[in-house]
This record gives structure tokens, C-alpha cells and sequence, in this order.
């Protein structure tokens, strides 16, 4: 049954978020609640010499200092969380805990934290600690950094490969007609969500035996919970994590395991529930960001537009205790039938804070390479864009050889050509104005990979005739909260209203971190077993209850439909939820149901594609760059709410359009520090800069990655908008500008220039 | 944040008396640039005294010009009919400052005495001359993107961010102001001083000595100004443009041009407005006027680009003053100021 | 140090010897008056959330760059975080708890919601104060003239299309 899926519902939280009823991490009130300032290095490479603490524990207020020398001890973070490789070479987070040593591996590196009784005393004191070091000069330069690492893997996937070779790139490049070699550059960006990091820390005696409840900034509830508990070297069971709302993640907030740590340690040493808030200038360093990338890409190709070779080289930064990779290639693996491709990634170890992922990783700014190298090559060879990307359309994964579970990305580049007017535009850079502006038209294809992993969910029918269903899953804006309702209901066999989805704590049945855009793909089908198996359960009290109208019937026989189990052959005969209940004098049935991807991954290969073409003004005299118009079209599988789907995709795109025109974090080339450490400097796209925007979703269900049909929609937005933007760009100025973000200085340089 | 004193004044002269004596303290208007830069632990005061119930939001008629209270807010001065009829660049320059709920808060008093928004200056791990005298000038070889062309000095190469001021200096404003030592008036482009081997000097004004009003002189000429940034709206000036140009006929009879995002102060372009005098608008005019304005800048590593920016902007500013080209939105507003105007409403829709 | 003899009124009298000490500070909010007792450094908005525990009004920044703890102070909107508690005495605060009429959502509020103008939800009560200080008694505004007058409240969600929407109904409603 699909009736509340596909529907256009109000987000099932709004009511609470436009009356500031909705609760985040900062904003849980416990008694005796004391507040934590973090004091952070001011040298980017060394070892702390001392620390001076006196003044700011005299000041009033003041509970404890902790420093390296005093913090309670932590076990080390473990190599591996579930499939996930943590620390070493293309491992996903900072493999150190906080507080345990002296060493400083870049500016702005947590090192003592200050407890007071009030915000105000606890930032202040802060302010007094006095720390001396034993300072060595930084490395902070990508390319001549010593220390270099070609990871083999992302985060230790076998599936994704980071350096592949297929067929031979270099001897097919050396033999193309037509060969293209560029080089694109992307800055350091921030995901900046507006609510910053926070936790509260509180420990408890139960039963004699300690007890910690974090209420942390968290889109991977179980992932705390594990890595606080082998920190602490607690149970699992003995650690609680709380996050009913995030106000926005981006791929942050899901592998930071030090903010929370440091708050556990702080009220550990005080014995008092501590709140740490960490302040916007530090989201710039302990947050963690999407690393500067120096991309190399070389194509080949004959006359006519096929491509006979790809390579495509990343070279990225981490910190000295993250091996975190920019996966760049992957798109370039696997968009177009290419016979010889390769590509490599290396990772430069820098003394700047640890990157992590952010939304589309490597997707993003890698395929802003690749599409902006594809739109050189149709200029080169004086080829359409559109008509290029068709002539090389992959009708299976290039690398793999497996068929796509389900594409129709010609169908996305023919609605977005209709949306933006494509064959109105000139196709002669600089030949469209409108008054002092110059005007272009650009394309790009987006795509991203479509997972799904295990998960499992609650449902509980109630004899009054509501349901709950649970899953320890995130609402970080998503929808998560909304959809899983829906897709409770229809589960269920229940009008929406009757149903409440509950996610945000770890005691619920347990769910992978929100991330990678495979939620709706990995908790629905969950949350539909969870149902069924609650539904099964009612069958089998109502066809033993003599009493029931469905006594002795056979259990295929029955369906659930609006609050009734009724005959499917004769729906009058049955009778609603609330009455089997009643009868059978329970106040509830409640049952689990999990949900894991099958074989199918082994036989399809599953991506969501798209196709993004953008409007842009250019005015030439001060390199000021404007998006006119986005326009999206999707083929993401099934769409579970088109509001809040599409809100995702608007959220995806500006993104994109930030780091293309106006987002940078530069850091010192001499100390390491940030020089963009507020959102004053840091631009994030504002509603003066929102083009018009028209998204539109193909809604074909993909008939192989489970009976939802949905692939994920977090991510892909955010990818293919730099490249349309850029590609753009040039047609409006005949300018290629290869180095994001595109701000006015870019321009005005190239066209100096020239 | 540290600990201060907070009073509250309720005259003009016991603001004085509070804060000239202690070498600490300081006035509070609508506190949006002190508060912050006490919270970045850059501002450390003794004590506060806070100014903004003081009876300084009046606007009223002067000699054929207008009397700004130095308590007026930006939101008010930008909306008040008689500044959008006949100084639109001091509408249009508050308009593009900061956002709606920062210009309810801020004042006219305040505004021209907000810091330098240089990262450096902001961040007490970093050296910072202006902010600690003698840690040295990190921004001089460090990221200097958004920093001074002109008048700069090897201990402080920061600009002046204000937009307002850059309007003020254009229009030879005169601020009034009552201090230890009595009441005195202050020609606008003297203000600001450059940063020579003090950069933690901002301005002219002694200590505890209090700005009342900010006066605007007669002026029957078109005014107008231009504002580039990296971001659409709320985002502080790369580089902007204050035009105040008066004509007999066809001919310029006075030309005032001032720069907002290259120096220290507001930079006013003498060489520039006398190349202007006696001559007939055109572009190739105004193109000899931005070379020569542009003739003595200094750029540093990263910020060259202003100089073709701010030569382009200045061209463009003088066309729409001049009435050669059209405004880019109505006089006195956001979007006749704003460089590349809105993302997504072009044609915009007024 | 000065003579608090002239009539400079003092608001910290007889606490100059130990500036952390908290002062009386009477704060409307909503229309209900509470007194505290707070230092004179503290900013509005940790005064709200944390002594107050009205949570509604967000920090994002705490320096005025985002907009997220806007309020209304005297009817006009205004950034929580660059607004010391002692400064805001005297003046009729409302936050987002008080943007309800009881049960009854604001029409913006209702309008949010049905234009799905939040994601995260974290800026949204920002976005709302900001909106809701012209929209009552104004003249309608342009598409543009929102886009700008409320380029303050970022939205890192982006729900900016329908936020702009919401607010477009909102006031013609
Ligand atoms: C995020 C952000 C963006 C901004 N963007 C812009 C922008 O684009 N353009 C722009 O121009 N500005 C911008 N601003 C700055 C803002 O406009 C100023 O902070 C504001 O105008 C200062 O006025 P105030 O009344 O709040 O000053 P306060 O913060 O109260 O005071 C500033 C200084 O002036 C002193 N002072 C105040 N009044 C007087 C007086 N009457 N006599 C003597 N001394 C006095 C104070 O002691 C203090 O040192 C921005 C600010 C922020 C936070
Ligand atoms: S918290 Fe006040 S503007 Fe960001
Ligand atoms: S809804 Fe998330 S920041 Fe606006």
C-alpha cells in the first residue's frame, strides 16, 4: 500500500521548529548544569610546554581547568568502527582522543578546557589560561608537503578503489587525435550548519555502576555511543546519546568523537553535567571541512566527441592524525564509457586541522573537474555539451561492467534543456548580453552513488488506535521525521495523523549514522518490517479470539487497511486495531523488524543521476558573478515527500552555488591559523543570492534496491551545480576560470590577463 | 568576555565625565561593533557607558543641510525623506551596510568608529599591531586580500569598513562632538587618520571625547554610491564608491569622490576631482579620472585586483551620478547601490 | 576612578569593587516581566537560553553574522547576541515563544510550514522574528525588497525559495 507515500505532507516537526519548541543539543536544562570553555592551541606544530592555569582558577566561578596533565584517560579510538576504517591512510575521522598528550598538530587544537559556573566565567577564564610550547615550523604547502599518501582505498572499502587503472590512460592519451590537459583548484570549504557543535555531559551512578548521557550535535548516534563507551571503557548499554534535532550536519557532525569526549571528561572531573558549546570561530578548526584539492584531468579523444582516454589525478590535504582522502574520481570512474581510465589519489599530511566528509564528498568539487574538462572538450572540438555527454553515455558502470539497477539520465538532460531554454542560447561565448551584463548558459551532469545498509525500527499499535515506530535514526533536516512517518503509516495500513515516528536516541532500535544519502533507502525498509511484523502480530490475536470476526481465518488471507484488519475477499468482515487489543486486554502490541541490502548490490550498480544547467550574469567590470537561474532535473528512484525532497535538492544546489562563487577557508601560509574563522568572512549563500530554481524529479521507483524504490537525495544536489555554474561562466566571458570559489578578484585577474 | 562596569548616562556631559578619567572606558551606542569585538576578547573595557538612551536621535534642519544625532539609527537615517531626497549616498551606503536587525541597532555615532574587520586584528593568537602594538603586522605578508591599496604603513596595511563613512567623506560631512575640552567640530575626511607607526589609533578623537551629531552641509548635486562584495547582500565592501558631483549646466563645477575598502580611512581622490572640474561628463573622462586616482596605489600580495576593480567602479559610479547610464534600482536604495544587483529577480521586479 | 557624585545614574552602585558581581536586571519578555540577577556582561541572548531557558532564540554565531537570535526589542527586530541584558531593560523583548498567539500560529508561522521554509529548523525562528517585525502595519513588499531585507538570516539548509514564498502569502494575507 502506498497512500501516505508520494504525498506532499507537512514536515511532522514544523510545528515544533517555527515555535522554537524543538529541542537541540545546547538546550536540554539539567540541574547543577556547569558550562565548559575550550582554550586551543595558538601554534599549529609543536608540543606544549606548559600550561598556566592559576589565573583562571582563581576567577570566580571557576570549577576546574583540564589539561593534558590532569584529564582522566581515555582508551584509544579503535582502528575500525563497523566497516568503517577510522585512523591511517583513507581513514574517515582524527585518530587521536583529546587531552591525552602534548603534541599540537595544528592552530586551533583543543588543549585545556575551563568549567565555570556560568557561560560568562567559563569563557572568561578562558581567555586567562597562559599556554608555552616548544614550537617547529609548520608544513602547510599541499604539493611540497614531505609527507604523501596514496591511501588504496576510501575509508577502507574495497569498493572504492582510489587508485585504478583500466585499460592503459597514458598510451591512450599519447595516441588521441584530440588530448586536453587541465589543471582545477578548489579551497578549503566549511559545511558551517547554523547550529554549531555542542554536548552536554552527564554522569550518573545506576546500580553502582557509572552511567553517561551525552546529548550531543550527533547524526551518528551509535557511533558515539560505542567510541564513548570504549573510551570510557564502559558497557555500551551504560552510555545514552540524545539528539532529537540537528540543526544541519552537511556531512559534518557524524565522525567527531573529541567534542563529545571532551564534555564527558569535563564533567567527570567536576561532577556536575557540563555543557560545552563550542563557538563558531571553532567550527573552522575542530569541525572538520572539505580539503583544498589540486586536480589534474587529461582526456583523449577523437575527432568526433568519443572518448578514448580519461585520467584523472587529485592531489588533497590532511591533518597529521587523519588520513582522510577527497574521493574525486568518482565520478570520473564511472559517468562515461570511457575504454582507458585511471586515477590516483594523494594525500599531502599538513599541520591544518583534520577534513572530513562534506555533503557530495569528493563528488562535488571532483565532478566539477570532470564536467568543467568535458565542457573545454565540446568547445574544443566545437561540439554541443549536452550533444558530447550523450555521444559517451555509459550504458553500463564503465568500471565494474555491471548494468545500472535503473537510469534515465538522457531524460534529465532533455527536461533540462526544455526548463532553461537551452537551444535559445547563442552558443558563441560573449555573444549574449542583457544591458552592462554579459549572460551564459552552462550544463553539467551529477550523479550519486545510491547505498543502503542495515538498519533496524519498532512498532507499537496502541489499543487506542496510534502507533509509534522508532529508529535510533537523525533528523538533520531531512525529513527523516516526516517520511518514516509516511512510510510508517503505510505500513501500518493507517491514516498519517495516527501515526508518530520517533528517532534521536540511542536506547531505540539501532540505525547507521544519517549519512552517504542512503536513509530513506536503509531505515524504510526497516520501519516497513518493524510494521508488518507488528501487523502479524495483531493477525495472530485476532484469528485465535473466538470473539473476533476473523476468528479461524488464514493470516494471508487478511489485510490491514485504514486502522482494520478485514478479509481481503470480503472487507466488511474484520474489525479495527483498537478492538483486538481491547479484547485481548493488552494496551499495546510492539514488534522489531531489521532490514539489510541483499545480493543485489552484487549484480546492479546503483547510482541517482541528474542534470543541472544554470543562468548566469556576468558584469566584467568588477568580476562580479551572478546565478540568474538553476534548473535541476532528478532521477533519484521514488520520491517519498516531493516538499521535502525538492527542499533537500534547493538546499544541495545553493550549496554548490556557495562553493562555486563565494565559499573559502584560507589559513595563514606562514602559522597555520585560520584567517576565515566567522561568518562574516566565511560567505554562505544568503536569500539575495537564491537564483530562480526549478527542480524536477523523473520519480521513476528503481525496481532494485528494495520495495521503496527511493535512492538518496541528500547529496546529489550539491554535486554538478559548480561545474554548470562555472561552465557557464566561460560562455558568458569566454574566461575558463579554474580555481573555486569564482570570486570577483578570479575574474578580474583573468580578464586582465587576457 | 572580561568583567566591566556598566552605567547608564543620561546626559551628554556625564557620558563625558564617566569615561574621560579611566583609561579603560568607553562608550556603548548600539554596541554591535563593541560587544563583538569584546566577545572576540579584542575590546577589554573597564567600563561602559552606555549612551543609547541619551536624547541624540534627532534630525533637523541646518544652514540648508541637515543635523544627524549621533544616536540615530541607521535604519532611521536610511529611511528619513530628506536623506533619500537629497544625499541618496548616505541612504544607499547604509543600506548596503550589515543587515535590517544590525542597522536597527546601529548608530550613526557608532558606525564611522566600528574596527577594522582584518581577520588578524580579530584573532588575539595572531600578532596584530593595531590590536597589540608591537606583535607586529600579520596581514602585510600573510592573506591580504581585502586589504589597503593607499596609505598604508609596514606596521598596519588594514582598511576602514564602514560604507556610511565613505559617504560622509564624500559629502565633507562635519562631526560634532563634546569632550574634556569642551565641544569642537570635526571635518569628516579628518576623522580617520592613517595608520603610520600607530595603527591602534583610529581616529582623531581624545579619549572620552563624545561624537553628538554628524552634520551634513548644503548640497544641491547628485549623489550616489556603489558597493562591491563577495556575497549579494550582508557582506562588507571589496571595494565601494562615494560620488558627490555638482554641475553648472553641462560643465562639472565640483566633484567630491571618495573609495571605501582601500584604506585606512575613507579615501578621497583630489586628483580625480580636479581632472573633473570644468569638464563635460563622459566616459572617457571619467577613464582619465580612475587612472589618475589609481596612479599612486600600492597593492600587496593578494589585493592587486582592486586596482582595476575600484578604476571600473569608479567609472561606473560616475556614469550613473552624471545621469549617463541608468541607476541600477531606484535612488536611495539597496539595489542602486549593489553591484550585480540580486541573484535570481532580472529583470528585477520593483 | 570617577566621582559617582554627579547624577550619572548607576545602575551598579556599590558594586565597583567586584565587577562580576550580578546586578539587578528586570527583563519584558512577551509581556511578562523577570527579574534576574545577572553580570553586566551577559548578552540577551545568553540570558534567554540559558538563565531563562527560552531556547527558542538560536546562537549560531554570537557575533551577529547569521541572524539566528533575532528578536523583537521595541517592535523592531534586533540580533540577541550583540545586545547586553542590561542594555534591553526597560524595552519590550519578544521572542519566538511569544510569535503565537496562544494555540493560534502567527501567519507566517502557518505560512513556514506550508511552503516546507525550514529544514533543519535551526535558523527558522530567526528567520521568522525578522519577517514578522514589518509584516504587521506595512505595506506589502517587493520579492526584491525581502530578498534583501532579509539577506541577514542565513539559511544553510537553503530553504530560501520558500522561505521568500512564505513570506510573499504571509503578507498578503
Ligand atoms: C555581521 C556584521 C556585518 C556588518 N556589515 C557592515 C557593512 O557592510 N557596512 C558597514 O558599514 N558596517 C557593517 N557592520 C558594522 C555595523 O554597521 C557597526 O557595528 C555599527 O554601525 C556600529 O554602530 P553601534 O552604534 O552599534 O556602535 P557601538 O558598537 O556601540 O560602538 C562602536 C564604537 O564607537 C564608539 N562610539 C559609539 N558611539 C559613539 C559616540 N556617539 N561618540 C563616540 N564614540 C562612540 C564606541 O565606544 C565603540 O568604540 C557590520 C557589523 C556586523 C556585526
Ligand atoms: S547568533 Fe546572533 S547573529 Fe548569529
Ligand atoms: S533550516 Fe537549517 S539553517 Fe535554515
Amino acid at each position: 500500500m502506498m497512500d501516505a507515500i508520494g504525498q506532499p505532507l507537512e514536515r511532522a516537526d514544523a510545528h515544533l521548529k517555527v515555535t522554537g519548541a524543538a529541542r537541540y543539543a545546547a538546550e536540554w536544562d539539567l540541574p547543577g548544569l556547569a558550562y565548559g570553555a575550550v582554550v586551543v592551541s595558538g601554534i599549529a606544530r609543536g608540543t606544549v610546554r606548559a600550561i598556566d592555569a592559576k589565573a583562571a582558577r582563581r576567577t570566580p566561578g571557576v570549577l576546574a581547568v583540564l589539561t593534558h596533565e590532569n584529564a582522566p584517560r581515555l582508551r584509544p579510538l579503535p582502528d575500525k568502527l563497523g566497516k568503517v576504517l577510522l585512523r591511517g591512510e583513507g581513514g574517515m575521522t582524527e585518530a587521536r582522543q583529546p587531552l591525552q598528550d602534548a603534541e599540537v598538530y595544528y592552530a586551533g587544537q583543543p588543549l585545556a578546557v575551563v568549567v565555570a559556573d556560568t557561560h560568562e566565567r567559563a569563557r572568561h577564564a578562558a581567555t586567562l589560561v597562559g599556554v608555552t610550547y616548544d614550537e617547529q615550523p609548520p608544513e602547510l604547502a599541499m604539493t611540497t608537503a614531505r609527507r604523501q599518501a596514496r591511501p588504496a582505498t576510501f575509508l577502507g572499502s574495497p569498493e572504492e578503489k582510489l587508485q585504478v587503472s583500466i585499460g592503459d590512460p597514458a598510451a591512450a592519451l599519447a595516441a588521441a587525435p584530440v588530448r586536453l590537459e587541465r589543471v582545477y583548484e578548489s579551497a578549503v570549504t566549511h559545511h558551517n550548519p547554523i547550529e554549531p557543535l555542542a554536548t552536554i555531559a552527564h554522569w550518573e551512578q545506576r546500580d553502582g555502576a557509572d552511567f553517561l548521557t551525552l546529548y550531543d550535535t550527533t547524526r551518528f548516534l551509535t557511533g558515539v555511543q560505542q567510541i564513548a563507551a570504549g573510551a570510557f571503557s564502559l558497557p555500551k548499554e551504560n552510555v545514552h546519546v540524545i539528539c532529537p534535532f540537528v540543526g544541519g550536519a552537511f556531512g559534518s557532525k557524524g565522525w567527531l568523537f573529541a567534542p563529545p569526549l571532551l564534555a564527558a571528561l569535563a564533567a567527570r572531573m567536576v561532577g556536575r553535567p557540563v555543557k560545552i558549546e563550542w563557538r563558531r570561530q571553532d567550527m573552522f578548526t575542530v569541525a572538520g571541512h572539505r580539503s583544498a584539492t589540486r586536480q589534474t584531468l587529461a582526456l583523449g579523444a577523437t575527432p568526433d566527441g568519443q572518448l578514448t582516454a580519461l585520467q584523472h589525478d587529485t592531489q588533497s590535504h590532511a591533518s597529521l592524525v587523519s588520513g582522510f582522502a577527497e574521493p574525486c574520481a568518482n565520478l570520473s570512474r564511472m559517468l562515461y564509457q570511457v575504454p582507458n581510465l585511471g586515477f590516483t589519489h594523494q594525500v599531502a599530511h599538513l599541520n591544518l586541522p583534520s577534513p572530513s566528509t562534506m555533503r557530495g564528498p569528493g563528488e562535488t568539487v571532483g565532478g566539477w573537474a570532470l564536467e568543467c574538462a568535458l565542457d573545454e572538450l565540446a568547445t574544443e572540438l566545437k561540439l554541443d555539451p549536452v550533444a558530447l555527454r550523450l555521444k559517451n553515455y555509459a550504458e553500463h558502470n564503465p568500471e565494474t561492467g555491471k548494468p545500472w539497477s535503473s537510469k534515465h539520465l538522457r531524460d534529465c538532460y532533455a527536461r533540462g534543456q526544455a526548463l532553461i531554454g537551452w537551444e535559445k542560447r547563442n552558443p558563441v561565448p560573449r555573444a549574449m548580453r542583457e544591458g552592462r551584463y554579459l549572460v551564459g548558459y552552462g550544463m553539467a551532469t551529477t550523479m550519486y552513488p545510491a547505498g543502503r545498509n542495515a538498519a533496524t525500527a519498532r512498532a507499537t499499535i496502541s489499543a487506542d488506535g496510534q502507533a509509534l515506530v522508532e529508529s535510533a535514526t537523525h533528523e538533520i533536516g531531512n525529513g527523516a521525521r516526516t517520511i518514516f512517518r509516511q512510510i510508517s503509516a503505510d505500513g501500518l495500513g493507517l491514516p498519517v495523523a495516527r501515526v508518530r515516528f520517533e528517532l534521536g536516541d540511542s536506547a531505540l532500535p539501532p540505525a547507521p549514522n544519517t549519512g552517504g544519502s542512503v536513509t530513506t533507502a536503509t531505515v524504510g525498509p526497516a520501519v516497513l518490517a518493524a510494521c508488518r511484523n507488528a501487523l502479524r502480530a495483531l493477525r495472530q490475536l485476532a484469528v485465535r479470539d473466538a470473539q473476533s470476526p476473523l476468528f479461524g481465518a488464514a493470516e494471508e488471507a487478511i489485510e490491514a487497511r485504514a486502522g482494520r484488519l478485514q478479509l481481503r475477499a470480503a472487507p466488511a468482515q474484520g474489525e479495527d486495531y483498537g478492538a483486538i487489543l481491547r479484547r485481548a486486554r493488552l494496551p499495546a502490541v510492539s514488534a522489531e523488524g531489521s532490514a539489510k541490502p541483499g545480493p543485489e548490490k552484487k549484480q546492479y550498480s546503483f547510482y541517482s543521476f541528474g542534470a543541472v544547467f544554470a543562468q548566469v550574469r556576468v558584469d566584467e567590470a568588477t568580476g562580479v558573478i551572478r546565478v540568474a537561474r538553476l534548473c535541476g532535473v532528478y532521477d533519484v528512484g521514488r520520491v517519498m515527500n516531493p516538499p521535502t525532497a525538492r527542499s533537500q535538492l534547493l538546499g544541495g544546489m545553493t550549496m554548490g552555488l556557495g562553493a562555486t562563487l563565494m565559499e573559502e577557508t584560507s589559513y595563514d601560509p606562514r602559522t597555520g591559523h585560520p584567517v576565515v574563522r566567522n561568518l562574516a568572512d566565511y560567505h554562505v549563500p544568503s536569500l539575495a543570492d537564491t537564483p530562480e530554481m526549478s527542480i524536477e524529479f523523473l520519480d521513476n521507483p528503481d525496481p532494485h534496491i528494495g520495495e521503496l524504490g527511493a535512492r538518496g537525495i541528500g547529496e546529489i544536489g550539491c554535486v554538478g551545480t559548480p561545474a554548470a555554474i562555472t561552465n557557464a561562466v566561460f560562455h558568458a566571458t569566454g574566461q575558463r576560470l579554474r580555481e573555486l570559489p569564482l570570486t570577483p578578484d578570479k575574474l578580474l585577474r583573468a580578464a586582465t590577463r587576457a | 568576555m572580561h568583567p566591566f562596569q556598566y552605567q547608564r548616562a543620561t546626559s551628554t556631559a556625564q557620558a563625558v565625565a564617566a569615561v574621560a578619567p579611566e583609561p579603560g572606558a568607553t562608550f556603548i551606542a548600539g554596541g554591535t561593533s563593541h560587544l563583538d569585538l569584546m566577545k572576540e576578547d579584542v575590546h577589554r573595557p573597564s567600563r561602559l557607558v552606555d549612551i543609547s538612551l541619551l536624547p541624540l536621535k534627532q534630525i533637523t534642519a541646518l544652514a540648508g543641510g541637515l543635523r544627524l544625532g549621533a544616536g540615530v539609527s541607521n535604519t532611521a537615517a536610511a529611511a528619513h525623506p530628506e536623506i533619500q531626497r537629497r544625499y541618496p549616498v548616505v541612504s544607499e551606503a547604509l543600506l548596503t551596510g550589515a543587515s535590517t536587525q544590525i542597522r536597527n541597532a546601529a548608530t550613526l555615532g557608532g558606525n564611522p568608529l566600528q574596527r577594522t574587520r582584518c581577520p588578524y586584528f580579530r584573532d588575539p593568537a595572531q600578532p596584530c599591531n593595531k590590536r597589540a602594538p608591537g606583535s607586529g603586522c600579520a596581514a602585510l605578508g600573510g592573506i591580504n586580500r581585502g586589504h589597503a591599496l593607499f596609505g598604508a604603513s609596514d606596521a598596519c596595511v588594514a582598511i576602514h569598513p564602514s560604507d556610511l563613512a565613505v559617504a560622509l567623506a564624500a559629502l565633507d560631512a562635519v562631526v560634532q562632538t563634546t569632550g574634556p575640552r569642551g565641544p569642537r567640530a570635526i571635518p569628516f575626511p579628518e576623522l580617520h587618520r592613517l595608520p603610520g607607526a600607530t595603527p591602534q589609533v583610529d581616529t582623531t578623537l581624545a579619549h572620552g571625547e563624545l561624537i553628538t551629531a554628524i552634520d551634513l552641509p548644503a548640497f544641491a548635486g547628485r549623489s550616489h554610491y556603489l558597493k562591491v562584495r563577495d556575497r549579494a547582500s550582508y557582506a562588507f565592501a571589496l571595494v565601494s564608491c562615494a560620488v558627490a558631483l555638482e554641475m553648472d549646466g553641462e560643465h562639472v563645477r565640483r566633484a567630491r569622490l571618495a573609495l571605501g575598502g582601500v584604506a585606512h580611512k575613507p579615501w578621497r581622490l583630489p586628483a580625480a576631482e580636479a581632472l573633473l572640474v570644468g569638464e563635460k561628463p563622459s566616459e572617457k573622462l571619467f577613464r582619465a579620472a580612475a587612472d589618475a586616482a589609481f596612479a599612486d596605489a600600492r597593492p600587496l600580495e593578494h589585493n592587486a585586483y582592486k586596482i582595476p576593480l575600484g578604476r571600473n567602479l569608479l567609472v561606473q559610479a560616475l556614469l550613473e551620478t552624471s545621469g549617463l547610464q541608468a541607476l541600477a534600482g531606484p535612488a536611495g536604495t539597496a539595489f542602486a547601490a549593489s553591484v550585480g544587483g540580486l541573484a535570481g529577480t532580472f529583470p528585477a521586479p520593483y | 576612578m570617577m566621582n559617582p557624585a554627579n547624577q550619572t545614574q548607576f545602575i551598579d552602585q556599590g558594586l565597583a569593587s567586584d565587577p562580576t558581581n550580578r546586578l539587578p536586571v528586570t527583563l519584558t519578555i512577551n509581556g511578562q516581566a523577570y527579574p534576574l540577577q545577572l553580570e553586566s556582561r551577559v548578552a540577551l541572548l545568553d540570558a534567554l537560553r540559558e538563565n531563562l531557558h527560552l531556547t527558542g532564540t538560536k546562537k549560531g554565531c554570537d557575533h551577529g553574522q547569521c541572524g539566528g537570535c533575532t528578536v523583537h526589542i521595541d517592535g523592531q527586530s534586533a540580533l540577541a547576541c550583540l545586545t547586553l541584558a542590561v542594555m534591553s531593560e526597560g524595552k519590550a523583548i519578544t521572542t519566538i515563544e511569544g510569535l503565537a498567539q496562544g494555540e493560534t500560529l502567527h501567519p507566517l508561522q502557518a505560512a513556514f510550514i506550508r511552503h516546507d521554509a525550514l529544514q533543519c529548523g535551526y535558523c527558522t525562528p530567526g528567520q521568522l522574528m525578522a519577517a514578522s517585525a514589518w509584516l504587521s502595519g506595512q505595506p506589502p513588499r517587493t520579492a526584491a525588497e525581502i530578498q534583501e531585507a532579509m539577506s541577514g538570516n542565513l539559511c544553510r539548509c537553503a530553504a530560501y525559495p520558500n522561505i521568500l514564498a512564505a513570506i510573499l502569502e504571509a503578507q498578503g494575507a
